[in-house]
């Protein structure tokens, strides 16, 4: 059995697994992909953001 | 729509035929009925129409040329970049100028201590900018207004508790609201530069009345605000060098930020749409290949009935 097959025999074929599935890679996929595109900002903006200047002026905490 | 052209073309859509469709549609233009007199008419008409659009247009440029204003020049701003953001830092020094300066005369009326947090100030700073100030609040139990140390919840406070009080002191001209002024105006933060930057002796010919102030940015010229910021107008808490240009650039980032304060999330959003957009299309892209695969493989034959 290949592994497409595989796939599809415990995921695909039945809906509650299937529902499951996409609630779960949603949720993966969107944290990762925030993961992504915010550090791509961050880094396109280095040392212009609140982020990378507040260690200045926070005092305890 | 599909159905249509169907009954138009009939089996013609079905035969490999170049261009011949062209032809068929041709053959349903009601224009070859007309009279000669008609065309003749309908072309005049045409050349007519788009005769007074040039002239328009032409007319719209002159008036252009001949204005007394002088556009800002675009300067390379550190947020111009299609995924650039506000330089934070930059943003916090022209909030002290706004605040030492600038605030002398203009309101900043949708501006709150909160929105301060997290962008230029700690909370701490932004709590004891707020109390620096005394805000307006009441009425108390007597039905008086009272004054109080600002919160974080406060609006900045106006110079002048009304638009009249604004005009009477300033020679009866209103210092607009700068919250949303790069807004409002044309050339943006790159105008607000060019006008605080940009004071200059009247040519020869300007006559400028009491009050008034020579500034070739502003439409008309004579502004009747005078000139704000000089080399050392302010000393900068973190030791920046504080020229004139420097007070004028912070500044205009300053309200560059308070006029779109989503600016920064604007941009990052710009970089998750692109993402998800290519990744969509990708998929598009295959889905496409994968349905027309079989379509485009067949064969249609036609085999009319005997
Ligand atoms: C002495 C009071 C005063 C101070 C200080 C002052 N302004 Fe003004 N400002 C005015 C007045 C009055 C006007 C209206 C001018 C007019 O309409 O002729 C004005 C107009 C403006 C305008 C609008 C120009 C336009 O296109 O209509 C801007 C922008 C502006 N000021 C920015 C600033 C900035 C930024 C600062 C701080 C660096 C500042 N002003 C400081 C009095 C002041």
């Amino acid at each position: 059995m290949g592994f497409s097959s595989t796939v599809y025999n415990a995921i695909f074929k039945r809906t509650s697994t299937m529902a499951l599935a996409v609630i779960v890679s949603a949720f993966a996929f969107e944290r990762t992909f925030d993961l992504v595109t915010d550090s791509i900002f961050e880094k396109v903006n280095e040392g212009k953001l609140w982020k990378h200047i507040k260690d200045k002026y926070e005092t305890e905490e | 729509m599909a159905a249509t052209v169907g009954r138009i073309c009939g089996v013609g859509l079905l035969k490999p035929n170049n261009l011949t469709t062209i032809g068929q549609i041709s053959s349903y233009s009601t224009a070859k009925e007309w009279t000669r007199g008609k065309k003749a008419l309908l072309g005049t008409l045409g050349i007519v129409a788009g005769g007074a659009g040039a002239v328009l247009v032409a007319l719209d440029q002159s008036v252009k040329a001949s204005d007394l204003e002088l556009h800002p020049p675009k300067n390379i701003w550190s947020h111009s970049g299609i995924f650039s953001s506000l330089d934070h830092a930059s943003v916090r020094r022209g909030f002290e100028v706004y605040k030492q300066v600038c605030a002398a005369c203009h309101s900043l009326r949708f501006v709150a201590y909160r929105n301060l947090v997290g962008v230029t100030h700690t909370e701490a700073e932004a709590k004891a900018e707020a109390e620096e100030q005394m805000i307006e609040d009441g009425p108390n139990d007597e039905g008086n207004m009272f004054k109080r140390p600002g919160k974080l919840s406060d609006y900045f406070p106006s110079p002048y508790p009304n638009e009249e009080a604004a005009r009477a002191a300033n020679n009866g001209s209103y210092p607009p609201d700068l919250s949303y002024i790069t807004a409002a105006r044309h050339g943006a933060e790159d105008y607000i530069f060019a006008l605080l930057t940009g004071y200059c002796d009247p040519p020869a010919g300007v006559v400028l009345r009491e009050g008034q102030y020579y500034n070739p940015y502003f439409p008309g010229g004579a502004i009747s605000m005078a000139q704000a910021l000089y080399n050392e107008t302010i000393e900068y808490n973190d030791g920046t060098p504080a020229s004139a240009s420097q007070l004028a650039k912070d500044v205009s980032t300053f309200l560059k930020w308070t006029a779109e304060p989503e600016h920064d999330d604007r941009k990052k959003m710009l970089i998750k749409v692109l993402g998800i957009f290519s990744f969509l299309l990708g998929i598009t892209w295959y889905i496409k290949k994968v349905k027309f695969a079989s379509l485009k493989s067949r064969k249609i034959e036609f085999r009319p009935k005997k």
